[in-house]
């Protein structure tokens, strides 16, 4: 592999794993600090990416589209955990599989009653549409890049959210005592609310981002779901940092097993999940 | 105005001639109605049922009953499905389906039960291959035959060198392997064969390895969600312009318009494009719109095209009781006016038809040639 590819092949791994670290993230928060179980997740990727679909068709301008979508995907959250999953806090880890997977069934029939089966693509913004060449026949798309910075800079908020704010500070109490929380008169149902919605707007919103080059279609929600649980597990559940960097750690085995061991490469992810469990069984970043 | 009242007049007097046999055919149609494949399982359907109206709502006089059963592209439901139509609802004929992986437990049925079956679509060549059976019939094509035709084209292009990228399911490898066949015989040579596991789209470190690879060319098989993906990551990533892309049909069937411009100009290979120009697609194209009120793809083609095989079988009959082994010796020797252009069928019951040549422009598969006239596949392993 030439320096050039070598090169690319970075970036791309880089752009692939945190797209994955944004959804994987939302998943960790509810599992973590929630204890909930969520099959549900990879729908709100989903729910997301067609979000941005109606929206751009709408409004004519992805980044609008995502200025009105994340809102929406938040108060959808919010909802959601008004209505059903505040109701699953006491319960066993079997119901809460069995309601959320009935979820994804129900969003897949909603999405295909509202807008079809059909495939359906989102423009990429203007601005963001050209490549930058690194060779004599290779460019890379500077959206791609775009998605990256994104990504970054809401890992960046999501650890001063969660280390630097008061905010953080009752998320992280309460992933470890709820009751005593309560007691201390912070309103508990409020915050997981709150981490809630904030879990499904992440997801959402990767979606969103993934949107324009991923294109959008039924049962995009599955695969995500998977890959993200995998890295949930492999970074420690409920750690957000441990999620960054398991989500890299895939993104890396991911992309550079497609090129030197294309045999292997729909193994890859699991065999790395495999290794770490084996040398720490509780993730890399096993919540203190 | 003027053909909508010939055709209501000439429906409502059909039946009159055909009205003194009083037999019935029961048709069982196994369709996904549901889930990603749902929009072909309703083309499909509607093209049948298309036939049989245009046909009076009889087919070679017998009056059409049908069971439907959505199949909904599950495999593990699929023997217990088609064993529940042809058991309990006790069909004369099968018809379905989209899923290869669902058409292989159908034609297991079919096989056991010595049932009539006609699949509309699933592509899978262990169908009129190993598992060929004098009961089962294809009105579609087999995974080797556009992806072979595809072959002979691009060695024509004077590509030496190419790189091939699909899913790891047996639909993609059948396409990748009917491919390299042709292309290879003609002098050229596959440099790499590309796989991930299906439906997984991250593509991107693949175009990355071909840029460094260089390839003269690129074929692929994708359909769905993965070929826009694809067709658009390839255009981002500056190959477009560089290399040139190939793909069997499915590549750019229901998938244009959400390719947002990346597509224009892709040339693929299958058996019907979007602006033959017989008389009898003209006539199909026009009835189908007026019915459905949308525009007819290469799925209602498909079941409209095995009600006319059905109909080939029952003629052979004159009215008299269901006999499935004279409709089969009728079917065998058909030769099935279809929109896609006349088609016989091969001994081991898959279609020998011609494979265009077709070019994406605007929101249209434009038909450029004929890739490869009346191709017949292989059926290897078919024994009957």
């Amino acid at each position: 592999m030439d320096f050039v590819s070598f090169l690319i092949q970075v970036l791309n791994s880089l752009q692939y794993g945190l797209l994955l670290f944004l959804v994987a993230s939302g998943l960790t928060l509810v599992f973590g600090i929630m204890g909930i179980i969520n099959l549900a997740h990879g729908s709100f990727y989903m729910v997301g990416a067609y979000l941005a679909f109606a929206l751009t068709s709408m409004t004519g301008n992805l980044m609008l589209a995502i200025a009105l979508g994340l809102p929406l995907a938040f108060v959808f959250g919010a909802i959601l955990e008004w209505a059903l999953f505040s109701h699953l806090y006491k319960r066993d880890h079997l119901e809460q599989v069995l309601l959320t997977y009935g979820l994804i069934l129900i969003f897949e029939e909603l999405r295909s009653l509202a807008v079809g089966d059909d495939v359906h693509g989102v423009t990429i913004p203007e601005l963001f549409s050209a490549s930058i060449p690194l060779s004599d026949n290779l460019s890379y798309p500077v959206y791609r890049l775009v998605i990256s910075v994104v990504c970054l800079a809401l890992a960046g908020g999501l650890y001063w959210l969660i280390q630097k704010t008061r905010l953080g500070m009752m998320i992280r109490a309460g992933s470890h005592d709820r009751d005593m929380v309560k007691a201390l008169g912070i309103d508990i149902n409020l915050l997981y609310r709150t981490v809630f919605a904030l879990g499904v707007a992440l997801a959402a919103l990767a979606g969103m981002l993934a949107a324009p080059i991923s294109s959008v279609y039924p049962g995009m929600g599955s695969s995500v779901l998977i890959i993200s649980f995998v890295i949930v597990v492999i970074g420690g559940v409920g750690s957000v940092w441990g999620a960054l960097v398991a989500a890299l750690v895939i993104g890396f085995a991911d992309t550079f097993g497609k090129v030197l061991l294309p045999d292997l490469a729909g193994l890859m992810v699991y065999l790395v999940m495999a290794v770490v469990l084996l040398w720490r069984p509780e993730g890399i970043f096993k919540k203190g | 105005m003027m053909q909508l009242t010939l055709g209501v007049i000439a429906g409502a007097l059909v039946p009159l001639g055909a009205a003194q046999a009083a037999e019935k055919i029961k048709v069982g149609l196994m369709l996904p109605y549901t889930g990603t494949y749902a929009s072909l399982g309703t083309a499909i359907t509607n093209g049948f049922k298309q036939y049989v109206q245009e046909q009076g709502g009889k087919l070679g006089g017998y009056e059409v009953e049908y069971s439907v059963v959505d199949d909904e592209s599950d495999p593990s439901k699929a023997t217990e499905n088609a064993s529940k139509l042809v058991k309990r609802d006790n069909v004369d004929v099968l018809v379905g389906t989209v899923h290869s992986g669902v058409a292989l437990a159908m034609a297991k049925v079919a096989r056991d039960t010595k049932t009539l079956l006609i699949i509309p679509n699933a592509g899978a060549d262990e169908l009129t291959g190993p598992l060929c059976a004098p009961n089962v019939f294809r009105s579609s094509f087999s995974a080797w035959q556009p992806a072979y035709a595809m072959g002979k084209i691009v060695a024509e292009r004077g590509h030496k060198n190419v790189v091939t990228v699909t899913w790891k399911y047996s639909f993609g490898e059948q396409s990748v392997a009917g491919f390299k066949e042709a292309f290879e015989k003609a002098g050229g040579k596959v440099a790499k064969e590309l796989y991930l596991p299906f439906p997984n789209v991250e593509f991107q470190p693949f175009l990355t390895e071909i840029a460094s690879l260089k390839p003269d060319a690129v074929f692929v098989f994708f359909a769905g969600g993965g070929a826009v993906k694809f067709v658009k990551d390839y255009d981002a990533a500056g190959l477009k312009r560089t290399i040139p892309l190939y793909g069997s049909g499915f590549l750019t069937d229901g998938t244009i318009d959400a390719m947002g411009g990346s597509g224009e100009g892709l040339l693929t290979t299958l058996h019907y494009a979007d602006n033959l120009t017989n008389p009898k697609d003209q006539a199909f194209r026009k009835g189908y719109a007026v019915a459905y009120k949308m525009q007819p793809d290469v799925y209602a083609v498909q079941g409209y095209d095995a009600a006319q095989m059905l109909k080939t079988g029952l003629d052979a009959l004159k009215g008299a009781k269901f006999d499935k082994d004279a409709v089969i010796k009728a079917m065998e020797t058909a030769k099935i006016d279809s929109p896609r252009g006349a088609f016989t069928l091969s001994k081991a019951h898959n279609p020998v038809q011609d494979i265009y040549l077709r070019k994406v422009e605007g929101r249209d598969n434009k038909l450029v040639g004929v890739a490869e006239k009346a191709l017949a596949d292989p059926a290897r392993g078919c024994r009957m």
